[in-house]
C-alpha cells in the first residue's frame, strides 16, 4: 500500500509555471529602508522613465527595521560629517571608505527630518533637560527647526519606533505609486547583458504566492536586500534559532545576487557578532549610554576598568586607546573573560537604576522603568517576554549579556559588500571613482555598469543604520535615473531564453515532483536534499571550522581549507535542492543564496593574512594586526564566465586627518 | 518565541482577498489553511517574534509562546496597536502585570507627506531633492591628509 507522501505548505509547486514579463527603465531590488528612500527619491528626477520596486515580503514590515526600533543610531546634527568618518574609522580598526561615510553624513540628516515629518515620534529635551517622549516632545517643535533631541551617545537620537517601518513605507508607496511595486516576489538571480559588456539587464525571480515566474528587463537597478543571518549555527538550535539578532529572513541576497554577475566585494571577512542580552538578544546600547550600566564579570568585577583590560586595549593602538572603544576590542575583552573561566558576564541593571534613583522622584522613576522596557518592546519583542517568563524586573535582577553567533552586514557595526564608487567630489581618491563607459561617475554604482547598490549592501562604510541607510537609498535613486538619462539608447537583451530562465528557477520543484514518489517521507530522499536540511548543514560546517561561536570565533589556514571544499560540495548538492511548495522554494533560494554569500566570507578570511578585527574573529596562523602588509581593502571579484574567484588588495586612503 | 493563532478567534479573515497574518509576516511564515478557514504558523523555529502578524489580526486571535529552548512557560506580552499609541500587557510567570503605553505616530495613517508633486531640478548635483528645495549646501572635508 503506498503511504501518502504529501508536500508541505499550502501553496503547491507544479512543474510548469506561468511567464511574467516586465520592462522597466529604473528597478529596486529590496524594501527595508534603503529601498524605501529610494522609493521617495526616485520619481522626483525621472521625467518619463518608468521604475518598479519588487519585495520578497510586504513593505510595511520588511526589512530589518520590521519589527521597530527604539533609536536611530546616525543623526549627525550639531556634529560635522568629518568627526563622523573618526568615529566609524577607530570602530572598524581603520580600514574604510572614508568618501561614502563622509558622504552618507552630508545627507542622513534630511532623512530623519522627513521620518519625522511623515509622523515618527522623536524624544525631545524640555528646556529644563528633561526627556519627553515623542509625542510630549512635540511641543518643543521639530529637529529641522533646532529642537533638541534625547542622545544617548554623540550619535543616537531616542524614538518611539514601533511604526517606524510603517511611516517609512507608507511615504515610500505614496512617492513611487502603489502600481509600480511587487510584494512577494523574490528576485534569484541577476543577468547580464547580452550585447554589453559588464552591463546588468535584468532581474528574474518567483511570486511566492503564485506559480509565475518573474523576468525584468531593466536599464538600471539598486539591490538592497539587507545582510545575512543564520549563516552560523545560532546559540539557539531549537525553535530559537528565529531568535536570530538580525532579520532572519536576510540571506545574503544581496551579496549573492551582486557577486554572481560579476560586482566586485569588499571586506567580506568583516563581520559582526553583537553582544547582546543572553538568549532574547535585546539591545544593550540604552542600557549602557543612557542607563550608564556596567557590565561585571562572574566575579562581580567591572572587568573594562582593569589594568589588564587597559593594557590589552593598549596593545590595539591607536584604535584601542581611543575614547570610544571599538566594538570589536568590547568583545575581545568579554571573551577574554569567559575563556579565563571569569563568565559569565553580567549587566548590572540593579546598581544603574539605583544610581539614576537617587537623583529622581517617584514620578521620574516609573518613567525610566517605561523607558526599560519599551527599548525592548519597540524592538526585541522577545527579550521583554524573556525578562517576564523569567520574573526579571531590572531593578531587582541583573540579565547576563553574551556574543552571539556572526552576521554579515554593512549597515551596522560591521563593513562587508559590495566595492562601489564614491561621489564625483574633487577631494575624492581616483581610486574611489568607478567610471562607466561613458567615463562618468555614478555614485554608489557596483563595478557592473547600472546596477547600484545601498544599506548593508555598501562594504567599508559601517554606522549607516536605518536612517543612514534610507539616505543612501535615495543617493543611489539619483544616479540611477542620471545613468538612464545618460543611456537613453540602451534596450536590455537577457542572455537566456524564457525557457531556460524557468528551467533554472524552478528546478528544485521538478527535482521534487521526479523524485518524491521513490519514498515514504518526502524529506528524506537520497534522490534529493531539502533547503532544510541544507541549512543545517551550512551552520555546522561554518560554526566548526568558520570561526563560529563553537571555537570562541577563532580558525586557521586548515580550518578554513575544510570548510572551503565542505562548501564546494554543498554548492554542488544545491544541484539537487527540492521544494515542493512555493515556501520551500523561496527557502530553497536563500539558503542557495546563503552559500555563496558565506563562502565570499572565508575566501576574504583566508586571504587576509591577520587578526584585523579581535573579538569577531580571530585567525589563529596570524593571531596579531599587521599594518605593514594589510592596512588595505581585501577585495574579490568572481568572473561569470571564467567561473573562477580572485582575490587581491586595494589602497586604503585615508582622506580625513586624526584629530 | 513563534507565534500561534487561538483556533476560536481566527476567522480566516472571512474568506477575504487579504489574510492579514499572511499578507504581513516578512518571513512567509503564516497562512491560512482553506479547508478549515484558519490559520498557522507553518514554520516557527523561523519566527523572528516580530509580532508584526500579532498587531495586524483583526480578530486578536495571534499570540506569542516563548520559544521553548530557553524561555520558561506561563508569562505572555500582548500589543493592542491602535492609531496613535500601542498598549502592551506585560504578564510575568509569577502572575505580576505591567502595562506600558508608548507613542506610535504623531500623523494620521496615509497623512505621511510623500512630496508628491516635488520634482528636482539639477540631475548633475549631489543634492537630494528635499536638500535641493532647502537650499542646503553639501560641505566639503574641514581639512584633507
Amino acid at each position: 500500500m503506498a503511504l501518502p507522501n504529501k508536500p508541505k505548505g499550502e501553496r503547491k509547486a507544479v512543474r510548469d509555471p506561468e511567464i511574467v514579463e516586465k520592462e522597466v527603465d529604473v528597478l529596486v531590488v529590496g524594501g527595508g529602508m534603503a529601498a524605501c528612500g529610494a522609493a521617495f527619491e526616485v520619481k522626483k528626477w525621472a521625467d518619463n522613465e518608468s521604475v518598479l520596486l519588487v519585495d520578497k515580503a510586504a513593505l510595511e514590515r520588511s526589512g530589518a527595521v520590521a519589527q521597530g526600533l527604539s533609536a536611530i543610531n546616525t543623526y549627525l546634527g550639531e556634529n560635522t560629517p568629518d568627526d563622523y568618518v573618526r568615529m566609524v574609522r577607530n570602530d572598524l580598526m581603520g580600514i574604510v571608505r572614508e568618501d561614502l561615510i563622509f558622504d552618507l553624513g552630508c545627507h542622513v540628516d534630511d532623512s530623519v527630518h522627513l521620518f519625522e515629518e511623515w509622523g515618527l515620534p522623536v524624544w525631545k529635551k524640555s528646556p529644563e533637560g528633561k526627556n519627553l517622549d515623542g509625542k510630549k516632545g512635540m511641543k518643543q517643535g521639530t529637529l529641522k527647526e533646532g529642537a533638541q533631541p534625547v542622545r544617548t551617545g554623540k550619535w543616537q537620537i531616542m524614538i518611539n519606533g514601533e511604526s517606524y517601518k510603517r511611516i517609512v513605507a507608507e511615504a515610500a508607496k505614496k512617492a513611487v505609486g502603489e502600481d509600480n511595486i511587487l510584494e512577494r516576489v523574490f528576485i534569484v538571480e541577476l543577468l547580464l547583458d547580452k550585447n554589453k559588456e559588464n552591463q546588468v539587464s535584468g532581474a528574474i525571480g518567483f511570486s511566492v504566492r503564485e506559480n509565475k515566474v518573474y523576468i525584468i528587463k531593466a536599464k538600471t537597478m539598486m539591490v538592497a536586500c539587507g545582510g545575512a543571518v543564520n549563516i552560523y549555527q545560532p546559540r539557539s538550535v531549537g525553535e530559537g534559532k528565529g531568535r536570530a539578532w538580525y532579520p532572519v529572513w536576510n540571506s545574503g541576497s544581496t551579496y549573492t545576487l551582486c557577486m554572481k554577475v560579476g560586482a566586485e566585494l569588499s571586506m567580506m571577512e568583516n563581520r559582526f557578532t553583537p553582544a547582546r542580552f543572553k538568549d532574547g538578544y535585546g539591545p544593550v546600547g540604552a542600557w549602557f549610554l543612557l542607563f550608564k550600566a556596567k557590565a561585571l564579570n562572574g566575579l562581580g568585577e567591572n572587568y573594562l576598568a582593569s589594568d589588564a583590560a587597559k593594557k590589552e586595549l593598549e596593545y590595539y593602538a591607536p584604535y584601542g586607546n581611543a575614547a570610544i572603544t571599538p566594538t570589536c576590542l568590547r568583545n575581545h575583552l568579554m571573551l577574554f573573560e569567559m575563556k579565563e573561566g571569569r563568565g559569565p558576564i553580567i549587566m548590572d541593571t540593579v546598581t544603574a537604576l539605583e544610581e539614576l534613583g537617587k537623583t529622581l522622584d517617584k514620578k521620574e522613576i516609573k518613567h525610566l522603568e517605561s523607558e526599560a522596557w519599551e527599548d525592548f518592546l519597540d524592538m526585541t519583542c522577545g527579550q521583554a517576554n524573556l525578562w517576564c517568563a523569567t520574573d526579571t524586573e531590572p531593578e531587582k535582577k541583573n540579565s547576563e549579556i553574551m556574543p552571539t553567533e556572526p552576521y554579515l552586514l554593512g549597515s551596522h557595526s560591521g563593513c562587508c559588500g559590495l566595492w562601489t564608487s564614491g561621489p564625483d567630489y574633487d577631494w575624492v581618491p581616483d581610486s574611489y571613482k568607478i567610471k562607466a563607459d561613458n567615463g562618468k561617475v555614478y555614485n554608489r554604482m557596483t563595478t557592473v555598469s547600472g546596477l547600484f547598490t545601498a544599506g548593508d549592501g555598501v562594504g567599508c562604510s559601517g554606522h549607516k543604520f536605518s536612517s543612514g541607510s534610507h539616505s543612501e537609498g535615495r543617493i543611489a535613486a539619483k544616479q540611477m535615473v542620471r545613468y538612464v538619462k545618460d543611456h537613453a539608447d540602451f534596450t536590455p537583451e537577457l542572455p537566456m531564453s524564457n525557457d531556460e530562465i524557468v528551467d533554472m528557477i524552478y528546478k528544485p520543484v521538478r527535482t521534487y515532483l521526479d523524485n518524491c514518489e521513490y519514498t515514504t517521507a518526502d524529506d528524506i530522499n537520497p534522490n534529493y536534499i531539502k533547503p532544510e536540511g541544507m541549512m543545517y548543514r551550512l551552520m555546522k560546517a561554518t560554526h566548526e571550522y568558520g570561526a563560529g561561536t563553537a571555537t570562541y570565533y577563532m580558525t586557521t589556514d586548515k580550518n578554513l581549507e575544510i570548510v572551503m571544499d565542505m562548501l564546494e560540495v554543498m554548492r554542488e548538492d544545491c544541484e539537487k535542492l527540492a521544494a515542493g511548495s512555493l515556501h520551500e522554494l523561496m527557502r530553497a533560494w536563500e539558503i542557495y543564496h546563503r552559500i555563496w554569500t558565506v563562502e565570499s566570507h572565508l575566501r576574504h578570511i583566508q586571504f587576509r593574512k591577520e587578526t584585523r578585527y579581535p573579538g569577531f574573529y580571530y585567525q589563529a596562523d596570524y593571531p596579531n594586526q599587521d599594518d605593514e602588509n594589510w592596512f588595505c581593502f581585501t577585495n574579490s571579484k568572481y568572473d561569470p564566465q571564467a567561473q573562477k574567484w580572485e582575490t587581491f588588495k586595494r589602497d586604503c586612503i585615508q582622506i580625513i586627518p586624526s584629530e | 518565541m513563534p507565534s500561534f493563532v487561538v483556533t476560536e478567534k481566527c476567522d480566516g479573515c472571512k474568506g477575504g482577498e487579504k489574510t492579514a497574518c499572511e499578507y504581513i509576516c516578512p518571513n512567509d511564515l503564516m497562512v491560512l489553511d482553506p479547508n478549515v478557514m484558519k490559520a498557522y504558523n507553518q514554520e516557527p523555529d523561523q519566527c523572528w517574534e516580530c509580532f508584526s502578524c500579532v498587531k495586524i489580526c483583526p480578530t486578536q486571535a495571534i499570540e506569542v509562546r516563548g520559544y521553548s529552548d530557553f524561555v520558561p512557560l506561563g508569562s505572555s506580552i500582548y500589543p493592542l496597536l491602535g492609531t496613535e499609541d500601542v498598549m502592551w500587557t506585560c504578564k510575568f510567570r509569577n502572575g505580576s502585570v505591567k502595562r506600558f503605553k508608548f507613542p506610535i505616530r504623531t500623523t494620521s495613517e496615509g497623512e505621511a507627506n510623500a512630496y508628491e508633486d516635488l520634482k528636482g531640478k539639477d540631475l548633475q548635483s549631489d543634492l537630494l531633492s528635499t536638500e535641493e528645495a532647502d537650499g542646503y549646501q553639501v560641505p566639503k572635508p574641514q581639512a584633507t591628509v
